[in-house]
């Protein structure tokens, strides 16, 4: 087996029993990066030379008996993490020379445990897009193609840089974060799993804010035991986040061998949406069948206030947004175009240094805060929010978990959905509604469509209950038994 | 009937409230660990949080929190056990994130009152509304290049508090003396330093005139001014201004204006206005600040006395004037000078000498009691010298002026320069005849009833005894001899 | 409710975002479409509901007053598009 075709957890193995050493494995995917990124333009930046001082490093733990189950491993760091010294952008024209003097929270948790990093992932401009069109960077490419097709489709987003590098295996795993969706429908996009977990696992520290109350970093990877791993090393309370939650991070690797035995799996009416085609209706149908063998109960429950998810958070997201951006102004970071004065420095800065989708969502974000609308715009939809936090409290009462579908098509092309900005908002109808209410949530692939692309479902957790979301994936991941493998990627023709 | 400005259509009321920001005495800001300490290299007091790095994150102060409710206990206010931070978006050089973090719609602190007294000896309670908590900005500075304005962030994200009174300030000295009660509390509580020249408390002041009976009309809100003398002439000042507009048939806009010391008036800031909309919103990086009540109670235990319960106290305790309580409470160490002075001595005397000869003392040297050569204990001596007889009153103000001057302790300079008091009856008895020997024709004119003699033969006595007679022995004496 | 263009010219200046007189039709059709969108939260009855503002339910955390950050002028200057010595520098502006 190629070393870039291995998983987290056999990768690991293979360190820790020095059958492959880092710098070997660091060196397979800088070369996979090499010769794969041109095309896939997952990364905006690579660190080939970093991964490679990072993987001497990591070696010398694991001889010095301090390895842990990411020591050596090579990652993509999605471009919203902060890494001190390496150029970090947001996928943003405003951000192009900015290079921070600190790290953020999570990456500096993973460098810690000994991960690599092969360099910074591209995304949608400020996380806002679930296609990955918005970069400032040029698009990524989907390394899925559609059967007998050479359409180049999107990889999802906004993590889609992320998504493209672990399934082209151009990386082993990879961060992202999710905002209403943006670690799950890519995922499900390219045949990865993806965990969001609860609001306030992992520190927003030094992640580049799109929308405070819902941004969340996570894990992407091939396996859910992936994701488990990583995100035990991306976890943690974190006194430099007031949102961090002070809690202990429990063995999440051990919660995907568990049973679902006796698990309640609530079926939320409202997701079957007016439209849904047949065969994510019948991925979803199969999700039940697979979890019920496996012993689950499952229970028809009710999310009532479901359809007003998307809009509550084209509300709320925006606004935050609006406020969270206004700090690339020319002044103290990133790109300056000078003006007559600083009125018009300003105005020149921000015209030229985001892009369209970023600029619409500021001023959606400006005009719902702004004097006379703030009732009927932004505290409407907190209050909406408040009923659907109240929908999943009622719901978990009844449930250990929830199953969705993740994303209500599989991957597009690159180029569609473009007619409004509307029609591509409604990529994130199921995978809004957890970001609201803060819950965790899981993209696991589960199928082929008939186009040969991937879909995933979504689990849905209780608050601080990652554990049982891994069970539940783990258990559809191994009734799925997903074998199948993109067009592109590294070893492949 | 309470002040009123005459104009050409009869008497005018003037209406004020104020808001004074006030910078709160803390190590660190109130969102980061950077010094929040005046001055500095430029931007030296800087973390990443406070220049609005991408990805940065607010944590509060603790300490920032307990002075807001210190200072709102002192201002009986209702310390609010559910506050909340909001975002006030806008955009300038010197607000690093482009917005504030301040509390717009859930304040730590609800209404409280303050007492004020006027020169008349009058007492009135103004209403205070609220306060909150508050990131400063940075500086611009506009004058230290050809063609750019700089930008120092070590002030921005220090904690302010801003303290907002009801429009009860009917007077120019009304307002002052809100503003120096305001700054006596703060330094009282030890929550702010009051030093408006460095800039540590501003007040923005709202003012508008009506006719005695009215309703309000119309504020003008002047901006940032920076010493009670200038927030009484700008009250005066923008109120002979509306009186102006509306006499003339004009109509006050309601506006941000600015007070200028140099002219003695305000001017518009309307430039500055342009469309200010601040898009107030819950910041979401930051969690409801919910308070113990144990918590709040602790700090309550621990608050100092008070001015105004200290200068009732004084009154009580020590039986002085209120009027000379109050100028002894003036500030913290001054009471405390005073009560070491005071301690089991006579304390009308001690008060008589704190606010007399040693505050003269202080203004002639022009020192303060922390540098002033003469401690409290030192000037408790000097008291018990005069208690116990071993001075009279008159020495005591040449030993004082010495101990002024060396620094020496009282008693050393009494034995050093001989001062002790004459208390020997013969010597006084000698020096009487001799005196009265030397003055045969005066003791002729006070027999033949000049009664006014008397205290020339009682100096002169006093003279020859260099002053250390004791002075009712020698008053008796004298009487004895001249009857 | 729909935008205006003036309104769309007003809401770019709170912003700080320049945009051209080109951009405004498609800008005011693009942020109609968001807002006829998100209208149908109209239909829900939000009577005595708290609005939920943060995406965590917990109480907030004080940090102790301690000097531990900042002393790295260099550090946060070294971004700066622009800067007089120890100061950050932007146009002047004439108050």
């Amino acid at each position: 087996m190629s070393l870039t075709d291995l998983t987290i957890a056999q990768a690991g193995a293979k360190l820790a029993a020095k059958q492959i050493s880092a710098v070997e494995l660091t060196a397979a995917h800088n070369a996979a990066v090499a010769a794969l990124n041109p095309r896939l333009n997952a990364f905006i930046t690579t660190t080939p030379e970093l991964a490679l001082e990072q993987a001497k490093a990591a070696d010398a733990m694991i001889a010095a008996g301090k390895a842990g189950p990411l020591t050596g491993i090579p990652l993509a760091i999605k471009d919203l993490f902060c890494t001190e010294g390496v150029r970090t952008t947001a996928a943003s024209k405003i951000l192009e020379p900015f290079i921070p003097p600190y790290e953020s929270t999570v990456t500096a948790q993973l460098k810690a445990a000994g991960a690599v990093c092969l360099g910074k992932a591209n995304l949608d401009e400020f996380a806002m897009g679930s296609s990955n069109i918005t970069s400032g960077y040029g698009p990524v490419e989907n390394p899925w193609k559609r059967y007998g097709s050479d359409a180049k489709l999107v990889p999802g987003g906004s993590s889609g840089g992320s998504a493209a590098a672990v399934a082209a295996r151009m990386a082993l795993g990879a961060t992202g974060t999710d905002t209403g969706g943006s670690i799950r429908q890519p995922a499900s996009f390219t045949g990865l799993a993806g965990i969001k977990p609860t609001y306030g696992r992992c520190s927003r520290y030094g992640i580049i804010a799109f929308a405070s109350s819902l941004d969340q970093a996570g894990p992407m990877a091939r396996t859910v035991e992936d994701c488990a791993i990583m995100l035990g090393a991306m976890s943690g309370f974190d006194a430099r986040d007031s949102t961090s939650a002070e809690r202990l991070v429990p063995d999440f690797r051990a919660a995907t061998a568990r049973s679902v035995k006796g698990l309640r799996i609530g079926i939320p009416a409202e997701y079957r949406v007016d439209g849904m085609s047949a065969e994510i209706a019948a991925l979803w149908e199969k999700g039940v069948a697979w979890l019920r063998e496996q012993g689950a109960e499952i229970v028809d429950i009710s999310l009532p206030h479901t359809k007003y998810g998307l809009p509550v958070y084209y509300i709320v997201a925006p606004a935050e947004a609006s406020s969270n951006l206004a700090r690339y102004d020319g002044v103290r970071f990133g790109k300056r175009v000078d003006g007559e004065d600083l009125i018009d420095m300003y105005e020149r800065t921000r015209a030229a240094g985001f892009g369209a989708e970023v600029k619409r969502r500021i001023m959606i974000g400006t005009y719902v805060l702004s004097h006379g609308y703030y009732d009927a715009y932004y505290l409407k939809a907190q209050k909406i929010r408040a009923l659907m936090l109240r929908d999943f409290t009622l719901a978990f009462d009844k449930v250990d978990a929830i199953l969705t579908p993740t994303a209500p098509s599989a991957a597009f092309g690159i180029g569609e959905k473009m007619d409004d900005p509307v029609t591509m908002y409604l990529n994130d109808v199921f995978t809004v509604p957890a970001s609201l209410a803060g819950v965790p949530a899981m993209s696991v692939p589960a199928g082929l469509s008939a186009e040969g692309l991937p879909l995933g479902l979504q689990v849905i957790g209780k608050h601080f209950d990652e554990e049982t979301v891994l069970t539940v994936s783990a258990a559809i991941e191994r009734a799925v038994n997903f074998t199948a493998k993109p067009t592109l990627m590294a070893g492949a023709n | 009937m309470g002040y009123m400005l005459e104009g050409s259509t009869g008497a005018w009321e003037i209406v004020v409230g104020l808001e004074i920001h006030a910078q709160v005495i803390s190590e660190s800001k109130l969102f980061s660990g950077a010094s929040a300490t005046y001055g500095g290299a430029p931007n030296a007091h800087v973390s990443f949080v406070d220049a609005g790095f991408p990805g940065m994150l607010p944590v509060i102060n603790q300490e920032c929190v307990a002075q807001a409710v210190r200072t709102g206990l002192g201002l009986q206010a209702q310390i609010n056990l559910m506050s909340r931070f909001d975002r006030k978006n806008y955009f300038y050089a010197d607000l690093p994130n482009g917005y504030q973090i301040s509390q717009f719609a859930h304040p730590i602190v609800g209404t409280g009152v303050v007492e004020i007294e006027l020169q008349d000896g009058t007492i009135k309670h103004i209403g205070i509304t609220r306060l909150h908590l508050e990131q400063d900005a940075g500086k611009s500075m506009h004058d230290q290049h050809p063609t750019k304005s700089v930008i120092d962030l070590n002030r921005a994200g220090v904690a302010l508090m801003e303290i907002v009174s009801e429009p009860d300030i009917r007077s120019p000295e009304e307002a002052g003396a809100y503003v120096r009660k305001i700054r006596q509390i703060l330094r009282y509580l030890g929550t702010c330093d009051g030093n408006m020249e460095e800039g540590s408390m501003r007040a923005d002041v709202n003012v508008s005139v009506r006719k005695p009976g009215e309703e309000f009309r119309t504020r003008c809100e002047i901006k940032n001014v920076n010493s009670v003398r200038f927030v009484m002439h700008a009250v005066e000042a923008e109120a002979q201004r509306q009186i102006g507009v509306w006499e003339s048939g004009g109509e006050v806009v309601q506006e941000t204006r600015l007070y200028d010391p140099a002219r003695g008036e305000t001017r518009s800031m309307r430039s500055k206005e342009d469309a200010h909309d601040y898009r107030y919103f819950p910041e979401p990086d930051l969690l409801p600040l919910v308070l113990d009540e144990a918590w709040v109670e602790a700090l309550k235990s621990k608050l100092p006395e008070l001015p105004d319960d200290k200068r009732r106290r004084f009154c009580e305790q020590y039986g002085i004037t209120f009027y000379d309580a109050g100028v002894l409470v003036a500030d913290q160490t001054t009471a405390d000078f005073y009560e070491t002075v005071a301690k089991g001595r006579d304390a009308r005397l001690a008060a008589n000498w704190v606010s007399g000869d040693f505050f003269a003392a202080l203004n002639r040297t022009g020192s303060t009691i922390e540098t002033s050569p003469v401690s409290a204990a030192a000037l408790g001596e000097l008291l018990d010298l005069i208690g116990d007889k071993t001075i009279n009153g008159r020495i005591a103000k040449d030993v004082f002026e010495i101990m002024v001057e060396t620094g020496k302790m009282p008693a050393a300079i009494v034995e050093e320069k001989g001062l002790r008091q004459v208390t020997d009856t013969g010597a006084i008895e000698a020096a009487v005849a001799a005196v009265l020997a030397a003055n045969p024709d005066k003791v002729a004119e006070y027999k033949s009833g000049k009664d006014k003699l008397f205290g020339f033969f009682v100096g002169q006595v006093m003279k020859a005894t260099q002053g250390k007679g004791n002075p009712a022995l020698v008053n008796e004496i004298v009487r004895a001899h001249l009857g | 409710m729909s935008l205006d263009t003036a309104t769309v010219r007003r809401i770019a200046k709170l912003a700080r975002i320049r945009v051209d007189e080109a951009e405004i039709a498609t800008l005011q059709t693009e942020l109609n479409a968001i807002l006829g969108y998100v209208d149908q939260l109209n239909e829900v009855d939000v009577t005595g509901i708290e609005p939920l503002s943060g995406g965590a339910q917990m109480a907030m955390r004080l940090r102790p007053d301690i000097c531990n950050d900042g002393e790295m002028p260099e550090k946060i200057l070294a971004n700066a598009p622009d800067r007089a010595g120890e100061f950050f520098a932007v146009p002047k502006v004439v108050e």
